[in-house]
């Protein structure tokens, strides 16, 4: 089995136009075999799966399946050789359940039963070591649910090559480890999985050997035993890094932001935030720490005003004015009374910016109140959009370009140039480093830094809390709703953090 | 040639997205794509009826601009269908489906009617026209908001809402119709006040139509400067791409529905003014003749460029007076019409395709 490749990519490329995304790439997986797939955003990485999987067709080069060489037109051509791939956004149907989706799309008897079905996911997930209710339906499920119905629907299908596109982005840190069991007792059985990422640790941990892409072109395969966090950032960058983040002390800080006993409840009814009080000063950074749903949307969307809020007060120090209650303010009048409140939200595409429109109107939808009554001023934004360009290095053919077409790096670049560039008092971001590549993510924290010094309150929601130690001044930890505690970063460790993260889970039926 | 499924052979056609056709190629491409039209159309006119495909196309612009009568005719339609076009292209822009340009267009009519028939002669004419105006924006306008105040406040499907609007306003004219019948019992208003033509809008420049041609052209191109660089319009599309993004902005999401639902209706009633005063001076329940509808066709043919919907509004009126004028000459079918403008219709937009993505066929491969 060692001697045949499951797939193997000879001299491979793709060109967009002039967009060179993949040049001359060669690439091997054997079954029984993790590969990791490094690259930074825009390295051609998805585009190289999309080829394997048949939704894109190559310019040029050759694919060999288990040793033969194919022709992959469409994904349809790409069930039958096995392979399947796991998209970073699931298309799975939200009012069926895990087994009709799995079965979805397949041929079979006119009458489908349903508990044939589900009796052979169970046999499935319990030879891998998941876990899944195949009669649960799909809009009830967590991300990490979802995504195993994503594999199973695959390993059902009879893939033994997986592709897997950021399967962790999503994921909390116990969904990722049960994942990589999940993902190694399939390799142990023989199946060749290829997961795209880029974060470095979970590379090392996981994979057999690691190969690696930059700027569309192969650089090499290295075995992971033998590769470093150093090494595989200079392969991927390029360039030596450093990996350490800045965390300059804060600077006489003020209050700017106190919440009071704030609580929400969403439409369901469900207690959304408990009775969270804390505070936020001017030159510090407060991390906000939690497993995802804990509340970090609420609490954020709470300030800005977009969510209704059941109880509490929220008062706002603005610099030598005298304090403001925004606890009763929609977020219309918190924009009208111009109160600095920037706010990078999760959902970057869906709601801080409009993918179809150019960076123009995006720059636009901060400024475009301002002057007269009925004109839109397009200048000072144009000049905006130019200087974000250059001053964060967003790589795009022009301001003009709609910025849903941008890679996921430079979309975060535009949207927190933006609200950086109304000069805020409060900054509020949500997951700013998710999905983004080193560079990017150094960027990013660079650019919060320098908010940080301005004397600007920046409130940060992250996902990894090595970065949150690092970055952060304070941590503020959620656990369902509740404010569990407010550390020292300097001081806090990750377990720490982590008892708190789960600190009141225990009976809390939601 | 055919590959089978797993060989290694390359598909046949390759298609990719073009970066840039360039504004030059992209005319030659929508040129030749009509040329074609013109010459398939011919093929499935001979074959079908054996007649002459060159008199049928004669006889088609005989019909629309055959004359001077004609052509100012055709030229009233298309600036009919245009203002409707334009009117309900804020709502569309701002992903409001607004079916019910034609209800609001019959409110609108139905009000300036009974201004005309109320009050003309009764107040200096001046007065009259504003009246009639306003009287049809405001009609045009409720019919427009209702369905905004309902979808805003409780999310309501305007599809459905501004359709049923549609039922409620024809119901409204046939009632209307009763009281003003003229002569009793033809169940008809009749030609209103075809003695006097007091509220006919009169002829300007020595244009019959002039009117007309003046209000719509300059409410084109307000509506495009309203889309385009207006803080209003710029909400429009926010609220139209992402309503979410419009919040997150401090847009005030329902006023902006509510706001952009009324001006749509407001030029919809305008339209309805335009049809009884400046072109039938009468109102019937069929008096929209599905402009309502159409307009939608027209707009997205346009992709929501008020500019574009000039041409477009102009061929498809074009070829409907065509059809008629066909229909009685070689005592064909209006459907024959149709026809030939759906496979032009199918041949232009078929066209954007090659516009925008580039087909190469299989390169060679090296032997082996």
């Amino acid at each position: 089995m060692k001697d045949v490749n499951a797939i193997e990519l000879r001299n491979i490329s793709k060109r967009f136009g002039k967009v060179v995304a993949n040049d001359r790439i060669n690439l091997s997986v054997r079954s029984g075999e993790i590969l990791a797939i490094l690259g930074e955003n825009g390295s051609g990485k998805t585009t190289l799966m999309n080829m394997i999987s048949g939704i894109y067709y190559p310019d040029e080069g050759q694919i060999f399946v288990q040793g033969e060489e194919v022709s992959i037109r469409s994904p349809k051509d790409a069930f039958p050789l096995g392979i399947g791939m796991i998209h970073q956004h699931f298309k799975l149907v939200d009012v069926l359940t895990a087994a009709e989706n799995i079965v979805l799309g397949l041929s079979g008897p006119t009458k489908l039963d349903i508990t044939a079905v589900a009796t052979r996911i169970s046999k499935l997930a319990h030879k891998y070591g998941f876990e899944i209710d195949p009669f649960k339906k799909v809009y009830e499920m967590s991300v990490s649910e979802k995504q195993t119905v994503e594999i199973v629907k695959m390993l059902y299908r009879g893939a033994n090559i997986l592709i897997l596109d950021e399967p962790t982005a999503v994921l909390t840190p116990q969904e990722t480890d049960s994942l990589f069991a999940v993902l190694r007792n399939m390799r142990d059985a023989g199946n060749a999985i290829i997961i795209i990422t880029h974060k470095l640790n979970e590379v090392l941990a996981l994979s057999d050997r690691v190969a690696v892409l930059h700027k569309g072109k192969y650089i090499g395969t290295v075995e992971t035993s033998e590769a470093t966090v150093e090494s595989l950032t200079e392969m991927m960058v390029g360039k030596k890094v450093t990996l350490n983040i800045d965390r300059p002390d804060p600077v006489n800080p003020e209050l700017r932001l106190n919440v009071k006993d704030v609580t929400c409840v969403n439409k369901e009814g469900v207690i959304t935030l408990n009775h969270a009080s804390f505070t936020a000063f001017g030159g510090e950074i407060l991390g906000i720490a939690g497993v995802a749903g804990s509340g970090q949307k609420e609490l954020l969307e709470s300030i800005a005003g977009l969510t209704p809020k059941e109880s509490g007060e929220i008062d706002y120090y603005p610099p030598n004015q005298p304090m403001q209650e925004i606890s009763k303010m929609s977020a219309v009048e918190i924009s009208r009374l111009g109160i600095k409140l920037s706010f990078v939200p999760e959902d970057r595409l869906g709601m801080g910016l409009v993918g179809p429109m150019d960076m123009v109107d995006n720059m636009m939808i901060r400024s475009y109140k301002k002057g007269g009554f009925f004109w839109a001023d397009r200048r000072a934004p144009k000049t905006l959009a130019e200087r974000i360009i250059s001053e964060l290095e967003v790589s795009t053919p022009g301001v003009s370009t709609p910025v849903g077409k941008l890679s996921g790096g430079n979309v975060q670049k535009v949207l927190v140039g933006r609200e950086i560039s109304s000069a805020p008092i409060v900054l509020m971001v949500a997951y700013p480093v998710r999905g983004l590549d080193i560079n990017s993510s150094y960027t990013i924290y660079r650019l919060l830094n320098e908010q940080k010094k301005r004397g600007v309150a920046v409130l940060c929601v992250g996902e990894d809390l090595d970065v949150l130690l690092a970055l952060c001044d304070r941590i503020l930890v959620l656990c369902d709703g509740k404010v569990t505690g407010i550390v020292d970063a300097r001081t806090a460790t990750k377990e720490q953090i982590g008892l708190l993260m789960t600190h009141t889970g225990k009976g809390g039926a939601r | 040639m055919a590959g089978n499924n797993h060989g290694v052979r390359e598909p046949l056609l390759h298609i990719s997205k073009r970066e840039d056709c360039g504004l030059l190629r992209a005319c030659l491409v929508r040129l030749a794509a009509i040329a074609l039209a013109l010459v398939v159309c011919a093929g499935v006119i001979y074959s079908l009826t054996g007649l002459n495909p060159i008199q049928v196309y004669a006889g088609i612009i005989d019909g629309a601009v055959g004359s001077n009568r004609r052509l100012w005719v055709t030229i009233r339609d298309t600036l009919a269908l245009l203002l409707v076009a334009v009117a309900i292209t804020p709502a569309f822009r701002m992903r409001f489906w607004n079916v019910g340009g034609e209800g609001q267009v019959l409110v609108g009519a139905a009000a300036t009617a009974a201004v005309m028939i109320n009050l003309g002669g009764s107040v200096p004419t001046w007065l009259l026209f504003l009246l009639m105006i306003l009287a049809a924006i405001v009609a045009g306008m409720i019919w427009g908001v209702l369905p905004a105040l309902f979808k805003a406040g409780w999310n309501t499907n305007e599809t459905l809402f501004t359709l049923m609007m549609n039922y409620v306003a024809t119901q409204l004219v046939a009632f209307c119709i009763v009281y003003w019948e003229n002569p009793a019992g033809s169940n008809s208003v009749g030609i209103i006040n075809s003695s006097d033509k007091v509220g006919w809008l009169p002829p300007l420049f020595g244009l019959t139509y002039g009117w007309n041609l003046v209000m719509v052209l300059i409410i084109t191109v307000f509506m495009y400067v309203y889309l385009r660089y207006s803080k209003q319009g710029y909400e429009i599309a926010y609220v139209g791409q992402s309503v979410n993004t419009a919040r997150y902005a401090g847009i005030n999401v329902k006023t902006v529905i509510v706001r952009t639902m009324a001006i749509s209706g407001a030029l919809c009633g305008l339209a309805g003014f335009i049809l009884v005063s400046g072109a039938g001076h009468t109102v019937s329940t069929t008096l929209a003749g599905g402009r309502g509808f159409t307009a939608i066709v027209v707009a997205w043919l346009s992709k929501l460029n008020t500019f574009t919907m000039i041409v477009v509004s102009f061929l498809l009126t074009f070829m409907a007076k065509g059809a008629i004028q066909i229909a009685s000459q070689f005592s064909l079918n209006e459907n024959a019409s149709e026809i030939i403008t759906g496979i032009i219709l199918f041949f232009v937009l078929g066209c954007e395709f090659f516009i925008n993505y580039r087909v190469s066929f299989r390169h060679r491969r090296k032997e082996d």
